[in-house]
């Protein structure tokens, strides 16, 4: 398991570094930050302190260096824009964008994997066919229209929930959190609603699937046969066997919505990172793009670390190949 | 939901009767938070407009950027290259230290020297030598007359030295160094969620009508509006125009509009024989370039029928223009309208030209940059082509295009300017003077427009010290500018913002949000 672990994390390093490469020559490529950044009544003089003083009057390789050799040193830049350094930075968002992709994972398994059992176990039925109905609604309408209608529906018109921001923040474990006060989870509770629908959909779908093909399975019968109870064979003999495609993409999924949450983040003015990389992007705040893509890659690979394992607990097969390979 | 929460305020302040009174809190919706809160770091107006609240200026402006005492009281030229400044009394730092011309003279210093800063002040900060003459008087000597000084002295906020030595933006930014003179502290900034500022009660310039004041950027315009119709927020700014009909006809908002001193114009490449963007009918390279002919560049702006894109693509929400600056600025002519919208007139002038059967052009516009950029630039297009002109249109996001634009890539392309001095010498001096980077003069002409003519007048202009005579100097510049068709002006952006009612804005050329002017209605 651990030369498994350290292989990845090798893996994970080299993936980095072609981001970092790939990020830095590309985004020089697209412009020079400065002639968005300075105001136009800033003349030729000033507009070439601003050059020097971000450091893009050296030569494209000696920038990327002089890069490489500060992360050596724990130092991922300072932003051509904010002022603040990357790290900072985002560490200063990471937690609110966090807290919204897990509650948004939160409520698409426990409303996606329930439904989808339901819808699965009987297809036929009203209610079965209502609930695959709503999952295509949940997949095609896009995210920034339904953000827009929540606001309108339960903000504007209803007054039930605040429309745009985070509320008031409590540590945990160190982290500042939200979800821990009323407040907070009034205004947790559309975001990340919004930023769930996708997913509540597309775990409905792969549950339903799974599940209508288990049921064909012998060892169902057998188990049947065997006179469990019905209860003891969805829950124990079915629902095991459809979660690892489920777990599968629900952890791809949640490095998607961590890294892109940008849509609802927008929406709903909420002070997340997705925010921040689009508005480098647009000024080709290269510091932080690059900063940013090399935290996203490091939570990828992770994630998909932790994907692996959770596999090897529901499948014991995948677990025995691991330990004789 | 209002009738409840006034109902809840008047409890609250029933129950504080006697204590204190209610604390009285402005929530603010912004489109644009600022990137830092250092305020020589970066000359954008998101972070002037928050560097008001805390600090103050030499010289103020009002809502139609005209000059005013601020931190200086009085002041008179001694000679054509000193000017003399006396400081107000009694101004203290937020901290209570005593406000002295020792942090005059230690801005001065900083405000060209911020490390890291992608362009920040410096310009207007350079070349002057600040002397202490007592406490609260100084002097400020240049090396040639500088008739701008006022002005320039009114872009930069006065930091404090206690505060400032050795303090760094990040500083700054946390608050450890953002204590200054001005009308509110702040209390915290948590980047892309609030920044919270309350009332400095000992201002000089006395009390506002806020103890509190909490900005909220909020990008989205639709959430912008939905926050302040659901009451989240009192006040939003940058209002988009399509939304403005529809909030007319709503009771519970106030609008607050003013034309912006933002210019939408075309610059056209007056200079190369060849430009990369202008063919002949037929796709070959066109040579000499027409571009170059005024007549050409007359007829481009006789085709274009500006109330047309006023009405139905800005939804009214612009003031079309014949000038560079709008009205009520130093520099502005009166007698300049808009040109004419006459297609037939712009055909003939056309063919005298020698080019009856037009040519090709392609135009250049960002997207999004400004309010529908793409579509004023498509709509262009059309007309263009309505008088022979066979016009294409490339759009490209800002990052791209500003880099193009300033390798000189494009023939025909949109631009912006916003004349933040609120005169017309810094315009008319970075758009149209002959390009030269040893003085500083045309950093922004991408048209590369040169007329000796309009330089001599311009640079007579910029050491005449005299108002009356410099206004005339100005308007004789922009006379000669715009009978040369030098650049192609559209129009200026309104800026509009929308209150709950009860309350009222001050609007403003400069598209600052400034709190001290949000009063409520009678």
């Amino acid at each position: 398991m651990s030369a498994f672990i350290l292989r990845r994390l090798m893996q994970a390093g080299v993936a980095i570094l072609i981001v970092t490469l790939i990020v830095f020559f590309g985004v020089s490529v697209i412009g020079n930050p400065v002639d968005i950044l300075v105001s136009p009544d800033c003349n030729q003089a000033c507009h070439a302190q601003a050059v020097a003083a971000l450091g893009l009057d050296k030569p494209l390789f000696q920038q990327y260096l002089i890069f490489l050799w500060n992360v050596l040193h724990g130092r991922l830049g300072t932003s051509y824009v904010l002022g603040a350094t990357a790290v900072d930075l985002i560490v200063q968002r990471l937690p609110a964008t966090l807290e919204l992709a897990f509650s948004a994972m939160a409520l698409s398994i426990s409303i996606g994997i329930p439904l989808g059992l339901w819808a699965g176990l009987r297809p036929d039925a009203m209610i079965g066919k209502s609930i695959m109905a709503g999952s295509i609604l949940g997949f095609s309408l896009p995210t920034f229209w339904v953000g827009t209608m929540f606001i309108i529906l339960f903000s504007v018109e209803l007054g039930w929930l605040p429309p745009t921001g985070r509320g008031p923040t409590v540590p945990f474990f160190g982290i500042p959190v939200s979800f821990l006060t009323l407040e907070g989870l009034s205004h947790l509770a559309l975001p990340a609603l919004n930023l769930a629908l996708f997913n509540i959909s597309l775990v409905i779908r792969l549950t339903q699937a799974g599940v209508r093909e288990v049921l064909l399975m012998d060892y169902i019968k057998f188990a049947y046969a065997k006179g469990l109870t019905g209860r003891r064979v969805i829950l124990v003999h079915v629902l095991k066997n459809v979660l690892i495609p489920v777990v599968t993409v629900t952890g791809l999924e949640l490095g998607n919505l961590i890294a892109f949450a940008v849509v609802t983040e927008t929406i709903f003015a909420w002070p997340g990172m997705g925010k921040l990389i689009i508005d480098s992007i647009q000024v080709l705040d290269r510091p932080v793009i690059v900063a940013y893509l090399m935290i996203t890659v490091t939570m990828f690979v992770i994630i998909n670390l932790i994907v692996d394992i959770v596999y090897s607990l529901l499948d014991p097969r995948i677990r025995y190949q691991r330990s004789a390979g | 939901m209002r009738t409840f929460r006034t109902a809840l305020l008047g409890f609250a302040a029933a129950v504080c009767l006697g204590t204190t009174a209610a604390t009285e809190t402005l929530r603010i919706g912004l489109a644009v938070e600022p990137s830092s809160l250092d305020p020589h770091f970066h000359n954008i107006q998101p972070n002037l407009q928050i560097a008001r609240q805390v600090f103050d200026f030499l010289i103020t402006r009002d809502h139609r950027q005209q000059l005013g005492p601020g931190l200086a009281v009085a002041w008179k030229a001694i000679d054509d290259k000193t000017w003399e400044f006396k400081l107000r009394e009694g101004v203290k730092w937020h901290d209570g230290s005593p406000f002295t011309a020792d942090d005059i003279i230690f801005t001065v210093g900083r405000v060209p020297n911020v490390p890291g800063s992608p362009g920040g002040y410096g310009s207007y900060a350079l070349g002057k030598r600040v002397t202490k003459v007592d406490d609260l008087t100084i002097r400020v000597t240049t090396d040639k007359p500088n008739p701008l000084m006022l002005n320039d002295l009114a872009t930069f906020a006065i930091v404090s030295r206690k505060h400032g030595e050795n303090a760094t933006t990040e500083n700054y930014n946390t608050g450890p160094a953002a204590i200054g003179t001005g009308p509110y502290k702040l209390v915290e900034w948590v980047r892309g969620d609030r920044i919270v500022f309350e009332e400095n009660k000992e201002y000089w310039g006395g009390r506002t009508p806020w103890d509190r004041v909490v900005f909220r950027p909020i990008a989205s315009n639709a959430s912008r509006i939905a926050a302040l119709l659901g009451g989240q927020v009192d006040l939003i700014d940058n209002v988009p125009l399509v939304d403005i009909a529809q909030l007319k006809r709503n009771s519970n908002v106030a609008l607050s509009q003013s034309p912006s001193n933002r210019l939408i114009y075309f610059a056209l490449d007056s200079s190369r024989h060849i430009s990369p963007f202008v063919k002949a009918n037929d796709g070959t390279a066109l040579w000499p370039n027409p571009l170059r002919d005024a007549r050409v560049r007359k007829a481009i702006s006789m085709a274009i029928n500006r109330p047309a894109i006023v009405e139905r693509i800005m939804d009214g929400g612009a003031v079309a223009s014949g000038q560079i600056v709008p009205e009520g600025f130093f520099g502005h002519d009166p007698s300049l309208k808009a040109e004419k919208f006459d297609a037939s007139g712009a055909k003939k002038i056309l063919t005298e030209a020698g080019y009856p059967y037009g040519f090709r052009v392609t135009i250049h516009s960002p997207r999004d940059r400004y309010p529908n950029d793409a579509s004023i630039t498509e709509s262009i297009a059309q007309m263009l082509t309505q008088i022979g002109i066979k016009t294409e249109v490339a759009i490209l996001p800002a990052s791209v295009y500003f880099t193009r634009a300033s390798r000189l890539e494009f023939s025909f392309a949109f631009y912006a300017f916003g004349s933040d001095t609120g005169e017309a010498s810094s315009p008319l001096n970075g758009v149209l003077s002959t390009y030269n980077a040893q003085t500083g003069a045309g950093a922004f002409n991408r048209g590369r427009y040169s007329n000796a003519n309009f330089d001599a007048v311009m640079q007579e202009a910029l050491i005449t010290m005299e108002d009356g005579k410099r206004e005339q100097l100005l308007r004789e510049a922009t006379a000669i500018a715009i009978g040369d068709y030098a650049a192609i002006p559209l129009h200026f952006q309104i800026n509009t913002w929308a209150l709950r009612k009860g309350l009222r804005y001050e609007a403003r050329t400069d598209e600052n949000t400034l709190p001290r002017s949000v009063s409520k209605a009678p």
